[in-house]
């Protein structure tokens, strides 16, 4: 049954994935001009030679043909041919990919570790000044816009120099051993790190705190309660189980959410994550890097709710049963 | 009762807010170009009731600035002279809502004097007129596109949930498609495939057009689950007994059951297409200059020494946070209402 299902979920990523890659580039076929346009302003080139280049790389190909020899591309790992790089796609996207990923992962991370013990703090205490007070103050973050966020960020790190803002690692450092090299890496994802955490918190908090709010008042949790079980084992013990199942929607979801505000935090911060690299291949129509970028978030933010659906399966019976 | 206060205070806040903008022209004291060349990143214009002797003044009244002769870009105060701050003074003409012409501005000062109250940019314009008259384009972009978007959800998901089978099958499989898009990055791809170099009109409707088309998903799918349930409701079922068409109840008791969902979506979509108006143009996809737009009056905080020495040039971004928190408690209130209404 689980495996039927697992199955399913699959093939249906699968076709999720495909349709957005003819829509993808359907858009990018309805484009007006390619890269070569800037050539055309130039006279000592001739429109012969632009010609050839597009032949060259198949850019006056239909785009049948053109999408499919993209799809062969796809399977040898290439993703197309980057005109501005001089080079196959996938090699300059993976690097990039590995920087988003190792990105929005620990801002998942520390988003949840903040968002739990707050949220969980505000259930319990429900009704109370300080709820609200937290309430209140959630809801203000929640309206910082995005970019006010990581230009204090970016301005905490410009004034005060205790943040290494800017790129991935300090130059040299490939020569250092492992450990110090991580210690590098670590220090420079801190900065985008937080400024992305900081942006999905609040909406954490909250659904997290309605989740509970909604079990805590259940029968069970009283007669939990009743036979003299202490606060906070309840908390953990029985309510959080039953509170899981939405939040670990959530957690799917909010891979989505990250995955579309990292591209403001990278630009902003200087991560040599995936939205550089996007904005960067907008502006020269590198139509292969674009597409890219937009199938392997999409296969990102698809991958993160196939996992937040297999987590489920794994810990709600009721879904197996199904 | 108290909910009843939340969502009154909010559109309070909101028409506020909004009237400032639409009537921008009014408010601000120079217009979006106005150029001051004199005072390129001019910090915000002190306004001062007591003068240099401690004498009164009862109508506030602002210092002139001067150039620091030894540091180039560093003002310091002529206390000379005094401007007084004259209000509803005639100044530049400007047009009402883009039709009455007319020239009283709320604030104003004599000539060489400046009145920068927000500071000014790297082209010596008045921050403060920048922002009421750039909100008009990012306020408009918001407020259509979330208008396209969301009456795109109620069409098909009203005829989703309605009709159900295969159609409705299609649809929601296409939401689900483009909810599956990591969306900031199929308004990018979209963006790419539209040429750089085109008219400023013509890329805020292609923005427009594109951030309402491309938010159909969510609304689509909400409205579609409520028409389910509204379809299924005692009184349908009996005006469908009674031979109503299918037009009818769609439109007289299906749709203004959605009014709920609806209006909630859009308060979210708002703020929200506004926020993505403003990404873009701040990356430099948006419409350039010299039009005034929120994101444009930000894109110059790119550059490190903008960032770092005129913090007034924030203040654009701080002055947001009132209006999303207006459309968030609105739409926090709409949706407490409108599920104590349903149940």
């Amino acid at each position: 049954m689980a495996m039927k299902y697992i199955r399913r979920r699959l093939v249906h990523a699968a076709l999720l994935l495909i349709a957005i890659s003819i829509l993808s580039f359907a858009l990018l076929q309805l484009a007006p001009g390619d890269y070569f346009d800037a050539m055309r302003m130039n006279p000592l080139i001739s429109a012969k030679t632009i010609n050839g280049l597009r032949t060259e790389y198949g850019l006056d190909r239909p785009l049948a043909v053109r999408y499919e020899h993209w799809l062969v591309s796809v399977l040898r790992g290439e993703l197309g041919f980057s005109i501005a790089y001089n080079s196959p796609v996938g090699p300059l996207i993976w690097v990039r990919a590995r920087n988003t990923l190792l990105l929005t992962c620990g801002a998942t991370a520390l988003a949840w570790l903040l968002a739990i013990p707050v949220g969980t703090w505000s259930a319990k205490k429900r009704g109370t000044l300080a709820d609200r007070a937290c309430g209140v103050a959630m809801s203000t973050f929640l309206t910082i816009p995005d970019l006010l966020l990581y230009l204090c960020l970016l301005l905490l790190a410009v004034r005060t120099g205790w943040f290494t803002a800017g790129g991935m690692i300090s130059p040299g450092a490939s020569s250092l051993g492992f450990w110090s090299k991580a210690k590098d890496v670590a220090l420079h994802l801190l900065l985008p790190c937080v400024g992305l955490a900081l942006t999905i918190t609040p909406m954490l908090v909250r659904h997290i705190r309605s989740a509970l709010i909604d079990v805590l008042e259940s029968p069970f949790i009283r007669a939990a309660r009743a036979h003299g079980i202490s606060g906070t084992r309840v908390v953990f013990r029985y309510a959080w189980p039953v509170a899981a199942n939405p939040l670990i929607s959530l957690l799917g979801f909010s891979i989505g959410t990250m995955l579309s505000a990292s591209v403001l935090v990278e630009v902003i911060l200087s991560w040599p994550g995936l939205g550089p690299l996007l904005v960067e291949a907008i502006f020269a129509r590198d139509v292969y890097v674009v597409i890219g970028v937009v199938m392997l978030s999409s296969v990102f933010l698809v991958a993160g709710n196939l996992f937040a659906d297999l987590l489920l399966l794994a810990i709600d019976p009721r879904i197996r049963v199904e | 009762m108290r909910r009843r206060f939340k969502l009154c205070g909010a559109l309070i806040l909101l028409a506020g807010f909004q009237s400032l903008i639409l009537l921008a022209g009014f408010f601000a004291p120079y217009t979006s170009t106005a150029q001051d060349r004199r005072f390129p990143f001019a910090p915000p214009t002190r306004v001062h009731f007591f003068d240099a002797k401690g004498k009164f003044h009862a109508r506030p009244f602002v210092y002139g600035l001067k150039n620091d002769p030894v540091d180039f870009g560093a003002y310091g105060i002529d206390f000379t002279r005094v401007y007084p701050i004259r209000f509803l003074a005639a100044g530049a003409p400007y047009k009402i809502a883009g039709i009455f012409p007319a020239h009283i501005h709320l604030l104003g000062v004599e000539e060489p004097g400046q009145l920068f109250l927000l500071g000014s940019d790297g082209y010596g314009r008045d921050q403060l007129s920048r922002f009421l008259y750039g909100g008009q384009l990012s306020l408009l972009a918001g407020l259509i596109a979330a208008a396209l978007s969301v009456s795109l959800g109620i069409m098909l998901g009203g005829v989703a949930g309605f009709y159900g089978g295969w159609l409705d099958n299609a649809l929601m499989r296409g939401a689900e498609l483009f909810l599956a898009l990591p969306w900031l990055y199929l308004l990018f791809a979209v963006r790419a495939a539209l040429p750089l170099h085109i008219n400023q009109s013509q890329v805020f409707l292609l923005l427009v057009a594109v951030m309402g088309l491309v938010g159909w998903a969510r609304p689509a799918r909400l409205i579609r689950g409520v028409v389910l349930s509204a379809k299924e409701r005692t009184f349908v079922l009996a005006a469908r007994g009674f031979g109503a068409s299918d037009r009818y109840l769609l439109f007289r008791h299906i749709l203004p059951q959605t009014s709920g969902v609806v209006l909630t979506q859009i308060a979210l979509l708002i703020p929200q297409f506004v926020l993505a108006e403003v990404t873009l143009t701040f990356l430099g996809l948006g419409v350039g200059e010299p039009l005034a737009s929120w994101g444009s009056l930000l894109s110059s905080l790119q550059q490190y020494s903008v960032l770092s020495s005129y913090w007034w040039m924030f203040l654009p971004a701080l002055l947001l946070v009132p209006l999303f928190l207006g459309y968030y408690i609105a739409a926090d209130a709409l949706q407490e209402r409108f599920k104590s209404v349903s149940l």
